[in-house]
């Protein structure tokens, strides 16, 4: 910690020196700011603060390999839905480093990932609050054309108090090593063949620090993956293992994880279908295992749906990933009418379908003792799902460009969630919801643009909140400006007195890589979610602004 | 002490930078792209900092497939992009953020819109954190010797057009 933090001076130092060379400097800041009134009916509350603000400052230094930078943080107080010990403002992030062709060094804090991330990814989203860099070393090797071996070493970002950076208990280490078969052997690269491949280990080390179990104090995960690709069809896999790990998680029981990811696809001019499988069981992988929430994951669980953009699609019913275990499926199809025919119109129509869906893995207990002292508490195998459904979304969206001016878009969703295992609201069961889209752009002149859209949501037999109504205005000059206003009812609550109203405008201004952005309006308590991992932002009444400038 | 050493350090990077912009050539601040290895969709590796087209601009638009707007923005492109190859000769890059979510409907989405441009995959965001870019789309025009001249956190149609007098800028300047 000490050590990293005199290198981090000592490169400042350097960039000092070396004022005369030819290095580069980039970064970026990010500034939130909100000014929240208080509002009995949503159960808005004026923090004593009255003022919140989250700023960011990022500068990177490059110069002939040599690497540094770092990130000023600041929560004064932070906003709202972040995490309450975030608080302060320092140093959150700092590294230096130096890369060449073989070799790639970082010390400090950095970001990386292993094959799909299922045994490691460390990543930020600064949207959800989510941040688990690492702090420590990392070694990336490239010996020879399309090999690449990286390690790392380190622990993980927990928090940022009093403006400095908590790191989580536990210690993480891993290697991954990946080739690209086709740069390996030219053969195979004159072939219509392309074949890479890769395998990870990754280790955390966390003390015994519980009276009532013997708790393995090293333990291991490793998996394996594979590429293959024929022309324009791909099929690609990975398999993880993770050794016991009694976890807040899992019960603190001492089953194997394991976790299985396999995508297909197909893809020609004007059509593309993916399929995608899923199957995990105990998978929540922490360098703490004491950590709940999002707090320091050391593997990422993908979620199979697709990302929905709408308002009422997106943010009143979404699903997020199971780690402790589900059997999810997908299947996607883009299809583009060609232009020129009765059901393409001028321009060609867009379609795209949607269906995903995840289960309940079967966990067998037959001949199972789970108070005898293995604590193998179940047998369970890759694909074995139960009748539960957690998830289910079939979703289609139509795109038209109906003359030089008018852009229509139609969509409509069919979305069932199993309350009891994501638990959104206090409702029981499955609820189902069938949500309507109607989205219409109007290009008044090359630089004035109106758009609007129109959606609903209804749920089956009015089950949770009931219904919900959007509707949304956008005008935009380009390439300046901005402006928007969104009103979203609740209108079908079956309690009257929810029956709410949450309108909102925004108004922004672009300078080429600067932002400013502008809100006010009320703001529906709910999930917030980004990459299936979820932030819970309580509502709000109030004023926003928004600040970006990158350099 | 920590907040002294703090605002020392920012005073000291402040001070540098600015000396920096007001010297010769190419100032600290001028971007150029930084070294970083990234997978095109047949699995090769691609050194960012290597990129370039002949001295000829290059644009890098940083894009995912759940990024309604992104899209907009490269299909808009798409459709004159042949006419814009024509009379200036540009390139489009474009750096995909989609992480392991939607990673594998990249190129079945790139396929199915007959997209003509080099795709990366920035799967943890490596490449997006080195060019210090907030939020996407983040568009980048870059001139024949490498160094960004133009860049643009945004899109609302008519951008591309924007986006394509500073394309002839460059091209004009160099006849």
């Amino acid at each position: 910690m000490k050590i990293t933090r005199l290198l981090a001076g000592s490169a400042f130092l350097f960039i000092g020196i070396n004022a005369m060379s030819q290095g580069s400097i980039s970064g970026n800041m990010e500034s939130n700011f909100q000014y929240l009134n208080s509002d009995e009916k949503i159960n808005a509350i004026q923090p004593d603060e009255k003022a919140l603000l989250n700023t960011y400052f990022n500068v990177n230094y490059r110069n002939s390999g040599f690497k540094a930078g770092m990130r000023l943080e600041a929560y004064l107080p932070r906003i709202l839905g972040y995490p309450d010990r975030f608080d302060g403002a320092g140093l959150g992030y700092r590294y230096v480093g130096y890369e060449n062709e073989l070799v790639d060094v970082t010390v400090g804090n950095f970001y990386e990932q292993f094959g799909s991330g299922l045994i490691f990814r460390s990543y930020e989203d600064r949207a959800l609050g989510f941040d688990n860099m690492m702090n420590g070393i990392s070694l990336k090797l490239r010996p020879y054309k399309g090999v690449t071996i990286k390690t790392v070493y380190g622990r993980q970002r927990y928090s940022f108090t009093d403006g400095k950076n908590q790191y989580g208990a536990g210690i993480v280490r891993g290697a991954d090593l990946e080739m690209n078969f086709n740069q390996w052997f030219p053969k195979l690269a004159e072939s219509d063949f392309r074949v890479t491949g890769g395998g990870s280990f990754v280790s955390r080390y966390q003390e015994d620090d519980n009276s009532q179990f013997i708790l393995p104090e090293n333990t291991g995960a490793y998996g394996g993956r594979l590429e293959l690709a024929y022309k324009k069809f791909f099929i690609n896999g990975e398999y993880t293992i993770k050794e016991q790990d009694p976890s807040q998680d899992n019960g603190y029981i001492y089953n194997y994880g394991k976790g299985l990811i396999i995508n297909a696809g197909y893809s020609q001019k004007g059509l593309g279908i993916i399929l995608s499988a899923k199957s995990i069981d105990n998978m929540s992988f922490r360098s703490d295992r004491n950590a709940a929430l999002q707090d320091v994951t050391i593997g990422f669980v993908p979620p199979l749906t697709k990302t929905h953009t709408y308002n009422l699609a997106a943010t009143l019913y979404p699903y997020a990933s199971q780690p402790n275990g589900e059997v999810a499926f997908q299947a996607d199809i883009i299809y583009k009418v060609e232009r020129g025919t009765k059901l393409g119109g001028k321009y060609g129509t867009d379609i795209s379908l949607n269906f995903s869906t995840a289960y309940e893995p079967l966990k067998r207990t037959s001949g199972i003792n789970p108070m005898d002292s293995t604590r193998v508490t179940y047998e369970s195998k890759i694909f074995d799902k139960s009748d539960l459904l957690y998830w289910r979304d079939i979703n289609v969206n139509i795109k038209r460009k109906v003359s030089k001016k008018w852009t229509i878009e139609a969509s409509y969703f069919n979305i069932s969630m199993n309350n009891d295992v994501l638990k959104l609201t206090n409702e029981k069961g499955i609820i189902q919801s069938h949500i309507g889209v109607l989205d219409v752009e109007y290009k008044i002149n090359r630089k004035h643009t109106i758009r609007a859209e129109v959606q609903g949501l209804w749920t089956v037999h009015n089950k949770d909140r009931g219904s919900w109504a959007t509707g949304l205005i956008e005008y935009t000059i380009s390439p300046d400006w901005f402006f928007s206003a969104i009103l979203q009812s609740n209108y079908g609550n079956p309690i009257k007195e929810d029956r709410i109203n949450y309108p909102m405008v925004f108004a922004g201004r672009i300078w080429g890589a600067t932002r400013v952005q502008v809100g006010y309006g009320r703001q529906k308590e709910g999930l917030f979610c980004v990459g299936g991992i979820c932030r819970f932002v309580p509502a709000s009444n109030g004023l926003s602004l928004t600040f970006t400038h990158s350099f | 002490m920590k907040k002294l050493s703090l605002l020392i350090a920012s005073a000291f990077l402040f001070i540098t930078v600015n000396s920096f912009a007001q010297e010769g050539d190419k100032g600290l601040l001028d971007k150029t792209l930084p070294d970083i290895q990234l997978k095109n969709t047949v699995g090769e590796t691609i050194n960012t900092g290597k990129l370039e087209n002949d001295g000829k601009p290059m644009i890098i638009s940083f894009w995912a497939t759940w990024c309604t707007p992104c899209k907009k923005e490269l299909n808009a492109i798409h459709d004159m992009y042949i006419d814009w190859q024509d009379e200036t000769g540009v390139r489009l890059v474009a750096v995909s953020t989609d992480d392991q979510r939607t990673a594998s409907r990249v190129v079945p989405y790139v396929d199915s819109k007959a997209w003509e441009f080099q795709i990366l995959l920035d799967p943890n965001g490596e490449f997006k954190r080195a060019m210090g870019v907030n939020n996407i789309p983040h568009t980048f025009l870059v001139d024949g010797s490498g160094k960004i001249v133009y860049s643009h956190n945004n899109y609302a149609p008519g951008d591309e057009y924007e986006l394509y007098d500073h394309i002839l800028k460059l091209t004009e300047k160099k006849d």
